[in-house]
């Protein structure tokens, strides 16, 4: 242990490595070693909030908690980070009261704040008030010779969206549950697509790309929408970079993939993990019903399983370090050799899952 | 010669360790409720390294003034607190920032302090000797000094360690100090002759009610541990639960960079933590640099509580019942202005009924092991 205290209390320096190399240092700052004349950075990135009215001024002390810990440790960062991303789902079911509560307390954060839509923001009154708040639903911006694109990749079909349910409220409540068979697949539709296309256009192929998306764009479980139904045409505008990257929320656990030259990374939620046990849908937990449980341990540390991340870009490629309470520190980081993300403390050869290349 | 151990009242001096049960090499009685002490092979257990272990304790010459010993802080009357001190005081009747902790039972724990920056009892040991608030020596030499040219010393090392002269170091110090420590071990109070020895009478009915909010509503037993056939009541974790962080919140960030900026210039985590109070309140953090730990303080055991106050690790819980509040508030004292953002996950409020509390408060005081029965009699309400 005395190892790490030596080396994790490098806050106020740099300490330096190549994206691969064997670190999980959580507040050092990892400066991955970039080709050419472009800087090396991190940003921070908190997700799925989900926070959640039960009545008046009073929401889910919970997934308050949660998000108010990501927002003073991030806080606690020296040097900053250059900015933060919120990927999504800051609110559970979308209501003014829980965008501002939740908006409250990520005002909180040091630094630039850009938001990604989540379909918990969106279905209650399609990202109207949410816009107001945090400007349009899908944009690119350029830091340090890297390009990056919001997405609003949580939009379904107009029929479900414009003409199924008979109020606002029942949408936001059928796109909210889970294993629900009155849902509808996420997609990034026509017309973002569209609009990403020229905006590549721009872009050369050998900028780095960074895409921050809530769901996955990829097709991995359609029950809880871990899922994009357009994805395969999504990562085609994608492909010809020489390195693009995916992050996205939603799923609330690590995940990685690579598909050709498209890597992609997960982020954690704030608020609870996902899956999770049974005992969590117990008594006035105000999580929604799940069909599907899974094992783990007993969750007597709401914080287990929840976390935030810092995200390393350096040589075009992506870093993800999660920061995960009552739990140790874990890496995702590209490894330029196998050309594809590699989870840095957890993986043992002979226990690897070698990533889907295709779905 | 026999293996049992005994305690030397006359070396001793310690009024009502008399109880205290050692192990035989045959595996006879541990105290009741506890486990086997854990001994590193590189320091057994003989009976004179405890007893010299014990001198060295006791010893004030060790410190600055000549006035503090181990024992100063960790009184053998007082079951190895310093109540009601809040937090300890060093040479020149200095204030510290925590309190000291027992060593009743420390032997259990994995590692040492508040905030586990020492890695063993032995590596705990040194540490006071050198922080200018405890015993203020400039050095270990002046102790190195007098174990080697005093004649008793001298001679006990030469028999415990077979050691003399320049060859008697530190490392026998400290593992004389360790061994003595590890004899300071009790259990058999009302709770364990109730719980492990099925004597149903040993209880009162409050204090099992008191169990059952300790296994349930209260949710104490997940971090103050109760196993099958022994109960030490820590998890050997730290935690954040809302003590002393509460009333500095908006400094905490800025604390955490400066206390980060000068442990890498070299500064001693030691040192800082003892001689600044806010700082203090970093916790864990301060040895392990991770967010996740701000504020975060060693689990304490509940073994003796009711003697071993006042509580947490400023000594600004009073009563046991103030504890029981401050917990049932979701980690929030009377004057805090909220609950602090980092928080742990297992804190939250339990909505406890006033008799509940109380019934809590009751079982915890069936802590107490026989020997320290009326120990520290100002903070307990012993029966």
């Amino acid at each position: 242990m005395s190892k790490l205290i030596t080396r994790r209390s490098v806050m106020a320096a740099g300490a330096v490595g190549a994206v691969g190399t064997l670190t999980t240092l959580p507040i050092s700052m990892v400066r991955l070693a970039f080709g050419g004349t472009r800087d090396d950075f991190t940003f921070t990135y908190i997700s799925d909030a989900h926070i959640q009215q039960i009545k008046g001024a009073s929401f889910v002390r919970n997934w308050d908690q949660g998000l108010k810990r990501a927002v003073a440790e991030a806080n606690l960062m020296t040097p900053e980070s250059d900015f933060v991303m919120f990927g999504g789902d800051l609110a559970q079911l979308g209501k003014r009261e829980e965008l501002d509560h939740g908006g409250e307390i990520l005002s909180r954060l040091k630094g630039k704040l850009y938001c990604v839509m989540g379909e918990h923001d969106y279905y209650f009154d399609l990202g109207e008030y949410w816009s107001k708040l945090y400007g349009p639903h899908y944009y690119s911006f350029d830091h340090k010779g890297v390009h990056f694109v919001v997405l609003n990749s949580i939009l379904t079909s107009d029929e479900w969206t414009f003409r199924r349910w008979p109020s606002a409220e029942q949408r936001m409540l059928e796109m909210a549950g889970l294993d629900n068979p009155n849902g509808s697949p996420f997609m990034v539709g026509d017309k973002q697509r569209a609009w990403l296309k020229q905006d590549l256009a721009k872009v050369s192929t050998d900028t780095p790309l960074v895409v921050f998306s809530h769901s996955p764009l990829q097709k991995i479980y359609k029950g809880w929408n871990f899922w994009t139904d357009d994805a395969e045409d999504v990562q085609a505008l994608l492909a010809p970079y020489k390195s693009a990257n995916v992050v996205y929320g939603h799923v609330h656990q690590i995940q990685y993939n690579q598909i050709g030259n498209i890597a992609f990374n997960s982020v954690m939620s704030t608020a609870w993990p996902w899956p999770y046990p049974q005992s969590y849908a117990q008594a006035d937990s105000h999580i929604p019903v799940l069909t599907v449980p899974m094992n783990r341990a007993d969750p007597f540390f709401e914080r287990d399983a929840t976390g935030w991340q810092l995200i390393d870009v350096g040589s075009g490629r992506v870093a993800a370090r999660y920061q995960l309470w009552d739990n140790e520190p874990r890496t995702v980081a590209f490894d330029q050799k196998l050309g594809r993300p590699v989870d840095l403390a957890y993986q043992e050869p002979t226990r690897r899952k070698v990533p889907q290349t295709h779905y | 010669m026999a293996k049992r151990m005994m305690i030397h009242a006359a070396v001793l001096a310690l009024a009502g360790l008399v109880g205290t049960v050692l192990a035989e090499a045959g595996g006879d009685a541990f105290p009741l409720g506890l486990p086997p002490v854990p001994v590193p092979a590189d320091n057994p257990q003989t009976p004179e390294k405890v007893s010299l272990g014990s001198k060295l304790f006791h010893d004030k010459r060790f410190s600055g003034d000549g006035t503090i010993a181990c024992a100063n802080c960790h009184a053998d009357d007082k079951a190895f607190t310093d109540g009601p001190l809040k937090t300890s005081q060093g040479i020149g009747k200095q204030a510290g920032t925590r309190n000291a902790p027992t060593v009743v039972n420390a032997a259990y724990f994995t590692s040492m302090f508040w905030d586990g920056r020492a890695a063993s009892l032995e590596d705990q040991s040194q540490h006071p000797f050198l922080n200018p608030i405890e015993m203020g020596l400039p050095s270990h030499e002046p102790i190195l000094k007098i174990v080697r040219e005093d004649p008793a010393y001298a001679q006990a090392f030469k028999k415990v360690f077979g050691k003399s002269g320049k060859d008697i170091t530190m490392e026998e110090v400290k593992k004389a100090i360790a061994s003595f420590e590890r004899i300071v071990v009790s259990g058999d109070s009302p709770f364990d002759k109730w719980y492990f020895g099925h004597d149903a009478n040993a209880l009162s009915e409050p204090a099992k009610r008191g169990f059952e909010v300790f296994l349930g509503q209260g949710r104490c037993v997940s971090c103050h541990v109760i196993e099958q056939n022994q109960a030490i009541f820590t998890d050997n974790r730290f935690h954040n639960i809302g003590v002393g962080i509460n009333r500095i919140q908006p400094e905490v960030p800025k604390l955490a960079s400066e206390f980060l900026k000068a442990k890498q210039a070299g500064a001693s985590v030691d040192k800082t933590v003892l001689t600044d109070p806010k700082t203090s309140e970093l916790g864990r953090f301060a040895v392990t640099a991770r967010f996740d730990e701000v504020g975060a303080f060693k689990t304490s055991t509940l073994r003796n509580v009711a003697v071993t106050g006042p509580y947490m690790h400023d000594g600004s819980l009073k009563t046991l019942k103030d504890v029981v509040k401050h917990y049932n508030q979701g980690g929030k004292s009377e004057g805090d202005p909220s609950i602090n953002e980092y928080l742990s996950g297992g804190i939250r409020p339990l909505n406890l009924t006033e008799q509940q509390m109380d019934d809590l408060v009751v079982f915890m005081e069936a802590l107490t092991s026989p020997a320290y029965f009326g120990a520290n009699t100002k903070a307990s309400a012993q029966q």
